[in-house]
């Protein structure tokens, strides 16, 4: 990518009294990455955030902006722009005093600040709105202005604190891409925080999946989806059906489980845990729906799973099947609609087949509530 | 009848509504204009014995006013020099009170509005209570410490700091003190409830895009605490202008406020129609001065209601 500035974050712990808000988090974004911290409510991803733009100073261990360690250094000193969870556009000003706010604090003057709003306007494409309050703008012109206002101020490093929460939906899809995009044209690092993994998958370069102040994984979207570290991730990011058990055999990087409700299964042990799982472990083996196949009656195997159907839902793409399979347990399958002939299967019995690849095995932790 | 009226009247019920409005008709109309209107109307009649009133002389007439602006018909001057003077120094010293208190208080109600927590309520408390006491013993508490004899000429002469007492009443020092204090809660009030509810996010918003901390206060919070603001210098000129106690506690011999001339020809001279023209000039001049000062800082009517 582009030279731009990177970001660490070394061995950062932050506390609130006694409790843990981010423990031990060790990051390196790159330059010029589009960088998501993805993470349930509480977890952590605004208190790391406001650490690095400055309004909190870690409990220990510190954060490289560009590699200069930023202890000390005020949030209006550093160079990060960040744009706030509910934007925090100053109310009483018109739009283009919004956006070059921080050219007024630099001493330029109201024709130099009146161009560069007009070009960021045209930028944001919104052009010729700049004499209007931000309260006569609707929800996704405000989204841009606060995102021009930032990148007036010509940042390294742009932090976005949820900013697309408070969008419908089809504004928030429509402004991943248009994110995305201005990241690409002004080249400069994002680091952005969502609980969306939708979000966090369609946009980011590399992800960092939070639980409870720690993180548990950081890759880009496609490893983070296939080959997840932990049950937690595996469960968080995507539906994904959990089978527990214990791991009665391990043959390479493959296992063989023992499962509590569906015999005996093979599965791939996620790159991360290779070679650090053994015989008697507990264990979580994650199947994707799409990656289950109805097999030919009859067929038993170690990657093949009974299940008896519940019901059936078309959703357009794909065709939902939710099955109960042995002691009740609940095992979702889509299968991808390109205009075949699909039978009913409700109330029968089916059988479930999947590729061992699909099939990642971690260490029993901590699932993602639902 | 209108919108708003009938509205009012689903939302309370017709007994109820009637109950409320009866109310706010008597305090307005009973409590307020009546008196106000009477008032008026004495300071334009000539002050008579009570036979005569009624009688052939008591006729409308601009004496009392002229009183004010001339002095006694030979008196030897051209202009009423001692009386207006104390007007213009009373409505200056109301302005000084006025932005004195401001700066005192803006930071207080700054604080106390963008932080929470016990110490917050412990410190609101405590500004509170000092009002249970009444504003007589509050200005008498004030001339024990500014006094010849008080607490802090005893303790800045008996350090040897000064060398002789320092007379903070001759000085006027004791009456701004007294009429600052006086009106604290005024002006932290309204400022306090605006700025309680501006979104923290803001200031740090300003922060994070490199503004220094008085350009903060300058250009977000001071302009959103503008109604706050306006409001608490409001009843504090308005109340400064027109009060009494505090001048005539803390006063000192030569500096009369306005508002004991007025009392003068109340009380001592018995000069009700003197009196009432004078109170008039008085409500009349700082009405037309927080106009005018609202449309100088571009504050709207509904702003100060809040
Ligand atoms: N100033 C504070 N004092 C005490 N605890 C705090 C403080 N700020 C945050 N916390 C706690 O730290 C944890 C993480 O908070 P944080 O705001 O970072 O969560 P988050 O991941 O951004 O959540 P959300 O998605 O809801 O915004 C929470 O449990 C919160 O209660
Ligand atoms: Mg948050």
């Amino acid at each position: 990518m582009s030279a731009g500035v990177g970001v660490d974050l070394e061995s950062l712990w932050i506390r609130f009294g006694d409790f843990v808000a981010v423990r031990d988090a060790n990051v390196n974004i790159n330059g010029g990455d589009f960088f998501s911290f993805l993470g349930p409510s509480g977890c952590g991803k605004t208190t790391i955030l406001r650490a690095v733009s400055g309004f909190l100073e870690p409990s220990e261990g510190n954060v490289l902006i560009g590699g200069n360690n930023m202890k000390g250094i005020g949030p209006n000193k550093r160079p990060t722009a960040l744009i706030f969870q509910n934007l925090a556009l100053f109310p009483l000003m018109k739009v283009w005093e919004n956006i070059t706010f921080s050219m007024e604090i630099k001493g330029a003057s109201a024709a130099e600040r009146r161009k560069r709003a007009d070009e960021l306007l045209d930028m944001i494409a919104l052009p010729g709105q700049g004499d209007k309050l931000p309260s006569e703008l609707s929800g996704g012109q405000r989204q841009r202005v606060a995102i021009a206002r930032a990148l007036c101020a010509e940042p390294d490093v742009l932090l976005l604190d949820e900013p697309l929460s408070a969008l419908d939906l089809k504004l928030r899809q429509h402004m991943r891409t248009e994110l995305r995009e201005i990241q690409q044209r002004v080249g400069i690092t994002f680091i952005y925080i969502t609980h969306d993994q939708g979000e966090a998958l369609t946009m980011s370069d590399n992800i960092a999946v939070m639980r409870a102040g720690v993180i548990d994984q950081i890759a880009d979207g496609k490893t983070i989806y296939n080959d997840p570290n932990t049950a937690f991730a595996a469960s968080f990011v995507g539906e994904n059906n959990v089978f527990r058990g214990k791991i009665k055999q391990v043959m390479g990087n493959e296992a063989l489980i023992a499962t509590n409700r569906s015999g005996e299964l093979v599965a791939r042990i996620s790159t991360a845990n290779q070679g650090k799982m053994k015989e008697g472990d507990d264990a979580m083996m994650f199947v994707r729906p799409e990656a289950f196949a109805i097999a030919p009656d009859g067929a038993t195997g170690d990657h093949f799973v009974t299940a008896r159907v519940n019901h059936e839902e078309f959703e357009g793409n794909v065709f939902n099947i939710f099955t109960e399979g042995e002691g009740g347990k609940e095992i979702k399958v889509s299968i991808p609609n390109h205009g075949q002939s699909f039978e009913d299967h409700t109330g029968q019995n089916i059988t479930l087949e999947y590729e061992t690849r699909n099939a990642v095995l971690v260490p029993a932790g901590e699932l993602a509530a639902e | 009848m209108p919108q708003f009226l009938k509205e009012f009247f689903n939302r309370n019920g017709t007994g109820m509504g009637l109950a409320i409005l009866g109310l706010v008709l008597f305090w307005t109309i009973g409590l307020i204009i009546l008196p106000q209107l009477s008032m008026l109307d004495f300071s334009f009649r000539p002050n008579l014995p009570p036979p005569e009133i009624g009688g052939p002389k008591d006729v409308y007439t601009l004496e009392n006013y002229k009183y004010l602006i001339y002095g006694p018909e030979g008196g030897g001057q051209d202009y009423n020099v001692v009386d207006l003077k104390v007007f213009f120094r009373t409505l200056l010293a109301a302005v000084c009170v006025t932005i004195f208190n401001l700066i005192l208080c803006y930071p207080i109600a700054y604080y106390l509005g963008q932080n929470k927590g016990n110490h917050i309520r412990i410190f609101a408390i405590m500004l509170i209570i000092p009002y249970w006491i009444n504003e007589i013993l509050r200005a008498f508490a004030l001339r024990i410490i500014f006094g010849e004899t008080g607490v802090l000429n005893t303790l800045f002469v008996g350090l040897g700091i000064w060398d002789t007492p320092f007379d903070f009443i001759r000085n006027d020092i004791a009456l701004y003190a007294g009429l600052g204090y006086a009106y604290i809660l005024l002006m932290i009030f309204p400022m306090y409830n605006v700025i309680e509810s501006l979104d923290k996010n803001q200031i740090e918003a300003a922060r994070d895009l490199g503004a220094p901390w008085w350009r903060i206060h300058w250009r977000v919070v001071i302009p959103y605490a503008k109604p706050g603001i306006s409001s608490g210098c409001t009843m504090v000129f308005m109340l400064s202008a027109g009060a009494l106690a505090a001048p005539q506690i803390l006063g000192g011999p030569s500096s009369l406020w306005f508002t004991q001339l007025i009392y003068q020809q109340f009380n001592d001279n018995n000069d009700w129609p003197q009196g009432a023209a004078y109170a008039i000039v008085l409500l009349v001049t700082c009405i037309l001065f927080v106009l005018a000062m609202m449309r100088l800082f571009k504050v709207n009517m509904g702003d100060i209601g809040k």
